[in-house]
């Protein structure tokens, strides 16, 4: 699973997306099959189920959507607990809490198991414009640095006794982000200059070209193909 | 903001994938022209496209994680697509914050892969050039100076984050998956990020002011408004010593028109001349800031009838009351009468008020002017004419 070809799982990814997205929202067995499915797949690729469902909590805020839809859609009623409910509504948010849990739950499997280098090589072989595969490994080869830049001046605020409490204070921390992006596109500046000394004509060469053989394809093919064949499932018995 | 997976159907999500696809591959274009320097750096632009866009890209996400704390605990974070408008110019905003975008979706499944069209369309295709079209058209109107840079920027973030919401109630209209009628959503969307185009106008603005402090040459939306930065011989400190380079480095700052801040005077240069504020500028400030409010905030104006109205209908008056003889006009009760959505067709009557009252109020004041420069002996009571008309 951590050795296939990085394309190769980033299509399968978006496949079986693509297909949980397309399911009918009735068909409450077919996303039991698929939660099932991605299970065997983590399981396969000895990712702990402990930081894979940890890693979900990003989902949060819309999960607080999903649970104001009942209350705030149309449609017929339905009392439950004394709460009175929109059954669209309920149907809903089950949608969107199934397929967002589902998707977001594919995408971190995809990236516990590629390197972000692999990934932006992976990328580029899905012929996304090699200028923008570019800015992408730039922002996360320096993301860290400036990341760091900014905790040092907190560290720095706080050190002087600075803490930030409410609006009055958003003055301070605004010229911080101003010195951020000084300091950033300053280091642009000088990311460049060292480039150009060392023969930068504007691409990066790429020495480990990634391929993939037909065995490969079809193993990263058989998650999208079964979640394919759920969801025909899920229209066809519905 | 971040819309997940399964929010919006497939093919709209195809068809917003398709839309973010054709606009970063122009911007991809434009950011070339942006970034090759103000001086055009003779051919550079290719090559410094991947390292700055990169690193501010870089920045985008670092300042996406800087928490500010709004009152009672809770915090808010910048979004920053107005902020790179800004700074780095729009082609380069839409780039950078759909690069950020797209790593989120990929590496920390921030927003759903299928919906990365919707989140790239929204964001970065609506927000950034609402915002830096806004930014542009506020500094070409307002006075020249770094207050209306910074009054610009304020008014763009104010704007790009609402833009974003309607532009995402719109691709729900097409093609959302839950059962909430549309005027709820636009409603909630919109009522929720004005609040946040509020703080992240402050910021944003904060954070241009901070950088026009120190690096005008930095700021993009600042080109032209700022004195260009010269490099100085070290004999021009020496008074009296002003060399034939220096004065025509003077001379250059004269010409464009712009105050050297920040240069000591020296003695061979032409003190720059003190421009007075046009009333033109003023004038046109006053009726976009007019603008605005009638526009948007009578928008959130309270549909309660005001006290006047109110008590008469309690105390039965206005049964006696003859309905007014423009009741069938078009702008009747402060509504246009086309638009069925109350709030909307409030602002637009708003907006055409302004105008109507800003017309009227133009020919009082050029008659009153015409009076006074023809007769100087009414001038006292034209002037009292002229400050009320304005």
């Amino acid at each position: 699973m951590h050795a296939l070809p990085p394309h190769c799982k980033l299509v399968a990814v978006l496949c079986f997306v693509l297909a949980v997205v397309s399911t009918p929202r009735e068909a409450v067995g077919a996303f039991a099959a698929y939660a099932l499915l991605l299970a065997a797949v983590v399981r396969l690729a000895r990712v702990p189920f402990r930081t894979w469902l940890g890693r979900l909590v990003i989902e949060v805020p819309f999960v607080a959507f999903a649970v104001l839809l009942p209350f705030v859609a149309e449609g017929p009623r339905v009392e439950w607990l004394g709460l009175s409910l929109s059954e669209p509504g309920l149907w809903g948010a089950w949608n969107v809490l199934a397929k967002g849990t589902l998707g977001v739950a594919a995408s971190v499997l995809l990236a516990a198991t590629t390197e972000l280098r692999a990934l932006l090589l992976g990328l580029q072989r899905l012929r996304l414009p090699p200028q923008l595969v570019q800015i992408a490994s730039f922002m996360l080869r320096y993301g860290d640095l400036i990341t760091d830049e900014m905790r040092r001046m907190r560290v720095a605020r706080a050190s002087r006794g600075f803490e930030a409490r409410g609006v009055r204070h958003w003055g301070v921390l605004a010229k911080s982000a101003g010195a951020l992006f000084i300091r950033s596109y300053e280091r642009g500046e000088r990311v460049h200059l060292a480039m150009l000394s060392r023969g930068y004509t504007g691409t990066v060469p790429v020495i480990d070209e990634v391929t993939a053989t037909r065995a490969q394809w079809a193993r990263t093919a058989v998650l999208p193909a079964a979640a394919l064949a759920v969801c025909l499932a899920g229209w066809l018995l519905r | 903001m971040h819309v997940p997976d399964g929010f919006i159907d497939a093919p709209v999500s195809l068809a917003a994938g398709a839309v973010a696809a054709g606009a970063v591959a122009v911007s991809l274009r434009g950011a070339r022209r942006e970034l090759a320097g103000p001086a055009g750096a003779g051919g550079l632009g290719e090559e410094r496209t991947a390292p700055l866009a990169g690193l501010v890209a870089a920045f985008v996400f670092a300042v996406q994680m800087l928490n500010f704390p709004v009152a009672g605990g809770t915090s808010g974070h910048l979004l920053g697509g107005a902020l790179a408008a800004v700074l780095v110019g729009p082609y380069t905003g839409v780039l950078c914050v759909s690069v950020v975008l797209l790593m989120q979706s990929v590496l920390f499944a921030d927003g759903g892969l299928t919906a990365l069209g919707v989140n790239i369309t929204d964001m970065a295709v609506v927000a950034v050039p609402v915002a830096y079209g806004l930014f542009r058209a506020l500094v070409r109107v307002l006075p020249r100076g770094r207050g209306a840079v910074t009054g610009a920027a304020f008014a763009a973030a104010l704007v790009s984050v609402p833009a974003a919401a309607v532009a995402f109630t719109a691709l729900y209209a097409l093609g959302g998956t839950a059962d909430v009628s549309l005027g709820k959503v636009f409603t909630a969307m919109v009522g929720v990020h004005v609040l946040i185009g509020l703080g992240e106008a402050a910021i944003t603005a904060l954070t241009v002011g901070a950088v026009l402090s120190v690096r005008p040459d930095l700021v993009y939306g600042a080109r032209g408004v700022t004195a260009p930065l010269v490099l100085r011989d070290v004999t021009a400190a020496v008074p009296g010593g002003g060399t034939a380079a220096t004065t025509e480095d003077a001379a250059r700052a004269d010409a464009e028109g712009a105050p050297a801040e920040g240069v000591p005077a020296e003695p061979a240069a032409v003190p720059a001349p003190v421009r007075g504020r046009s009333t033109r500028r003023v004038w046109l400030a006053g009726l976009a800031t007019a603008l605005v409010c009638a526009g948007v905030v009578s928008f959130y104006a309270s549909a309660d009838p005001d006290g006047l109205e109110k008590v008469a209908a309690d105390q039965g008056i206005d049964e006696q009351a003859e309905e007014h003889g423009l009741a069938d006009s078009p702008l009747a009760d402060y509504g246009v009468a086309d638009i069925s959505d109350t709030r909307l067709s409030g602002g637009t009557a708003g907006v055409i008020g302004v105008g109507a009252t800003l017309a009227v109020g133009t020919g009082v004041f050029v008659v009153v002017r015409r009076r006074r420069a023809s007769a100087p002996a009414p001038a006292a009571s034209a002037s009292g004419a002229d400050r009320d008309g304005h």
